[in-house]
């Protein structure tokens, strides 16, 4: 009797503990994207370097790719730069970059000054595929299957931890 | 004096020019000179969420994002689409997180149920704890207080001459 007293609180306050551990270790600004599993959203873009070519989607079918969202407004872009650039010296997969409302002009001489990691950058000038990925935060980065499909997305900066626990693995994967 | 009150007035003037202000008539949201769209898509945006800061609505946010949502809102309105074609269009790209309120389903049933389950969880715990008090309360009052009455009784006896 006096065992089941006592059980009713102290379980009581580990539920509570449990919940307030794992809830307050999140972190709110990273919401959970509805895109993974989902097919990549379509897109047909002018090319950063040569605006009269376009990029899109179904040209990269068969491909496993990452696309990330930069800006040269975007100051945390900074510190993840020189680790695309790392990534994409290692050519284990191509970075695509998605220029978020940014002038043309500035992303080049961003990317001239900083090293360009991307195998191409296109331009979103008003962000309307930027709203179609969900992307409400630069950087962002999404890893895309052969298929087109969303396989992960990273919000913030990619981190060399990301990168190596999540994201090549990922790779490795898919890339079979 | 007067001086200090000039300098007050032009602070708080400089404070609102510098806050970028939506072009909301005056009178607020429903003045007589915003159409019906407009009263629509503010009644809309009060239930977003601005994904940048996240404790405001869309309508309420002037984040460069939330420029952009409404933009995308507006146009989808003028295109035809019902709010839950909107909601829904949004809700594919950012998820549930956009809705203030958030859907019935599943995952959700803890965050609507959970409150009433907690409160009849309780309300019935004070109820067996009542009970259960009272009780013991009913049952050990006779004996002790015939053990008293008997007490009593036995010292009355021993105090006969």
């Amino acid at each position: 009797m006096k065992a089941v007293r006592w059980s009713i609180p102290l379980g009581i306050f580990v539920v509570l503990v449990a919940f307030l551990w794992v809830g307050l270790s999140r972190d709110p600004r990273e919401v959970p994207s509805p895109l993974i599993g989902k097919p990549a959203p379509a897109f047909r873009l002018a090319k950063l370097h040569a605006p009269s070519e376009t990029l899109a989607t179904a040209d990269l079918k068969g491909t496993v790719w990452l696309l990330n969202v930069w800006a040269s407004w975007c100051v945390s872009c900074r510190v993840e730069h020189p680790l695309l650039v790392q990534l994409a010296q290692s050519g284990i997969v191509p970075v695509y970059g998605l220029d978020y409302k940014d002038k043309p002009d500035d992303g080049r001489a961003w990317l001239a000054q900083h090293g360009n990691p991307y195998t191409t950058s296109i331009v979103d000038r008003d962000g309307r595929v930027g709203i179609d990925y969900g992307v409400y935060g630069v950087p962002e980065t999404f890893l895309i299957d052969k298929a087109g499909i969303v396989r992960y997305k990273q919000i913030g900066p990619l981190t060399p931890e990301a990168l190596k626990d999540k994201i090549l693995p990922l790779v490795r994967e898919l890339q079979r | 004096m007067i001086a200090q009150v000039v300098i007050a007035l032009l602070m708080l003037t400089g404070a609102a020019a510098a806050t970028k202000m939506d072009p909301v008539p005056p009178g607020g949201a429903n003045a007589p000179g915003m159409s019906a769209l407009d009263v629509r898509l503010k009644r809309l945006e009060s239930e977003l969420r601005c994904l940048v800061c996240q404790n405001q609505t869309l309508a309420d946010s002037n984040a460069d994002l939330a420029d952009d949502l409404r933009r995308e809102v507006r146009t989808l309105a003028l295109a035809g689409k019902s709010d839950d074609e909107i909601k829904t269009y949004l809700v594919a790209r950012y998820g549930d997180f956009v809705l203030y309120n958030p859907p019935m389903k599943p995952v959700t049933w803890m965050l609507w149920f959970g409150p009433f389950a907690l409160l009849a969880g309780g309300g019935a715990a004070w109820w067996v704890v009542l009970r259960r008090r009272a009780r013991a309360a009913g049952s050990a009052a006779p004996d002790e207080a015939q053990a008293r009455g008997r007490k009593l009784l036995d010292d009355e006896d021993d105090t006969k001459p």
